[in-house]
């Protein structure tokens, strides 16, 4: 057993965090009040092969390991959980379904271009009647000659809106349940299909979140995932490493907490010393830091079963749930410490706070994590 | 054309603290990084391989983990690194290091420039440059913000306290630069992996670069820290919370009782 980072991980963390601190912790706190989604910073980190990270070089990409991908989604979502999604639903979902899913010929089509994040991925897959109960999905795709018609309509679609490539689930087989999704890419600009409002969100100002229409929107034959019949199965596995992000997300924003209430209660004087003195502060900071730490490793180690090849379905699941609910503890604790200044927008723990209340919900709820997690420590019974 | 880049690996804070028994700063814990005014000089080297196509060559003299700045110097560009590690280098003071580096230049040997930071973090000295210029015998010019390489020739502009000063050398000659000369790029991510899994830091050693083990390192160290120690902090300024207009009487007697007007 290894339990250190390789020097490859450790020098990409610091760029990343070097990255993040310099360009991104500046525009956080605006970028939040104003909902204004940072193409900038999202244009820079395409430049430094940050929105391909895992994907193979032989599709533009930098061939990194998830455990690498993992600590890019922390250090990114430690400044900012709105570019931290971003990053996270473009690299784990979009770009993950191609990769895994497509021909050779739509994988040097598509993943070139969004590796070096000329445009963003997104994968539509939500709809007002699916959401944990994924296979409910009510989207349609029909094959008529060369094309899929597609109609129906996604909602919280991560980036929909902005997205030049959305991965769409949608029915191809009704009589057939789950096993009748199919899973296409669409291109935007695509008559047909046309993106509905953006939510107005708690938190994660900073991000897009999308309603998405398709009314006869035609695709080419050419543009399904795999075999018809196999989306189901796709995105499942998809979403397995998906979690892997969300926790690493979680794991990002509750370390920002941390750090900032680390620094409030070394500067905030009560009673004539700073706060950090005080046994009550100190168990929160003993408490907050001992869940990140757990949590972390948690993510470390899904992403690391991930790299083996082995089946990671449980423990992605449960880095996912405790992370996201460990944050929420911590980001909790972060304002208590903080005190009156922890619930006015001048402190970032208020929008850490808001941030990450999405990732006990995204990429499944913790309700459908413990549903996994039971399932496979139950069996079949 | 060949441009040397020297850096040096420096713990990642100017609020290092000190062993008050050794007298030595304590390193542990404290994440190393790339002297910032050397990544400055560096980023300079770049900018000229993008312009000339100049290769780039970084040099360090440091312990074998010093390696980990020459790698972060690859994947930010530079085409070759080289780390001198050798226990005989170690405890060397300025003259020392810069003997030990115009060993390591004089074996490169075809180089058309060479560039440092105008001083690293941790020692403050601004010497090595400048003594490194000494033992090669070439131009040297310090606190660089700007420069040209043209015909044989570079143009340099000096930052001074109180203005600019341009300069103009023959090359092969010797540059410090300053960190107003430019926002040091990030690596690619591709180049991380690629500075770990395909580039090669060269080792040299004492014998590798002929340099008398007498003239390197603590032996060859002409200077010795005696003793290390942290100024008391500045006492706090007073504050004045009288009227205004009686403020002002009083700290005009203040400045006038200090001999400052």
């Amino acid at each position: 057993m290894d339990f250190q980072l390789t020097e490859e991980q450790q020098m990409m963390q610091r760029m990343v965090r070097d990255f993040a601190e310099k360009e991104i912790g500046p525009v956080a706190q605006e970028m939040d009040a104003s909902g204004q989604f940072p193409w900038e910073v999202i244009r820079k980190m395409g430049s430094l092969g940050l929105l391909g990270l895992p994907v193979p070089e032989e599709y533009g990409g930098c061939g990194a390991d998830t455990i690498t991908y993992a600590i890019a989604v922390e250090e990114i979502s430690r400044v900012s959980g709105s570019v931290g999604i971003t990053l996270a639903a473009h690299t784990s979902l979009g770009l993950d379904l191609i990769y895994r899913f497509g021909t050779e010929e739509q994988k040097h089509k598509y993943l070139p271009s969004l590796a070096a994040g000329k445009g963003l991925a997104a994968f539509g897959l939500t709809e007002p009647e699916a959401g944990s109960d994924a296979a409910a999905v009510k989207t349609t795709a029909v094959l008529d000659g060369e094309q899929w018609v597609i109609n129906g309509q996604k909602t919280f679609i991560t980036s929909g809106s902005i997205a030049d490539v959305v991965i769409v689930a949608a029915v191809t087989d009704k009589s057939a349940g789950a096993k009748g999704i199919s899973n296409f890419i669409g291109e935007k600009d695509t008559p047909g299909f046309r993106p509905g409002r953006d939510e107005e969100k708690m938190g994660l100002k900073g991000s897009v979140t999308s309603q998405l229409f398709f009314e006869d929107c035609r695709v080419p034959k050419g543009n399904l995932l795999g075999q018809p019949g196999e989306g189901f199965k796709q995105f499942l596995i998809t979403l397995d490493g998906g979690r892997i992000s969300i926790g690493a997300m979680a794991v990002g924003l509750a370390q920002g907490a941390l750090d900032a209430a680390v620094k409030y209660s070394k500067e905030r004087v009560q009673f004539g010393q700073p706060i950090a003195r005080f046994q009550a502060i100190q168990w929160m900071i003993a408490d907050m830091a001992t869940e990140i730490e757990a949590a972390r490793w948690m993510i470390y180690r899904a992403a690391w079963l991930k790299d083996q090849g082995v089946r990671f379905t449980k423990e992605a699941a449960m880095a996912k749930l405790y992370a996201s609910e460990a944050a929420e503890r911590a980001c909790f604790k972060a304002i208590q410490i903080h005190g009156g200044y922890g619930y006015v927008k001048e402190y970032d723990v208020e929008r850490i706070y808001r941030d990450n209340r999405l990732t006990t919900i995204g990429e499944g709820t913790s309700e459908i994590q413990r549903l996994v997690i039971a399932r496979q420590v139950l069996g079949k019974f | 054309m060949k441009v040397v880049v020297m850096i040096k690996q420096v713990p990642d804070t100017n609020k290092v603290r000190l062993d008050k028994r050794t007298g030595t700063l304590i390193r542990k814990g404290v994440p190393s990084i790339i002297n910032p005014e050397d990544k400055n000089a560096l980023e300079e080297a770049l900018k000229l391989k993008e312009k000339t196509g100049a290769s780039v060559v970084v040099v360090s003299m440091g312990p074998p983990q010093a390696e980990d700045a020459l790698r972060e110097a690859l994947a930010m560009g530079a085409d070759e690194a080289i780390l001198l590690t050798d226990r005989a280098f170690a405890g060397a003071d300025t003259w020392a290091t810069a003997t030990t580096l115009g060993h390591a230049l004089k074996k490169i040997g075809d180089f058309d420039l060479v560039l440092a930071g105008r001083q690293a973090i941790d020692g403050d000295t601004a010497q090595v440059g400048p003594q490194l210029a000494e033992y090669l015998k070439i131009p040297q010019v310090t606190y660089v913000r700007e420069l040209i390489v043209d015909d044989g020739k570079v143009k340099a502009t000096r930052a001074l306290e109180d203005g600019y000063e341009e300069i103009e050398a023959e090359l092969p000659a010797l540059l410090t630069i300053t960190k107003e000369a430019n926002v040091p790029r990030y690596p690619h991510a591709a180049a991380i992996m690629t500075a770990y899994r395909e580039q090669e830091v060269a080792l040299w050693g004492a014998e590798d670069i002929n340099a008398d083990p007498e003239s390197v390192g603590l032996k060859g160290s002409p200077t010795q820290v005696k003793r290390s120690f942290t100024p008391p902090p500045k006492e706090p300024g007073q504050v004045i919370k009288s009227a205004p207009s009686e403020a002002a009487r009083d700290v005009v007697a203040i400045l006038r009782q200090k001999n400052i007007i």
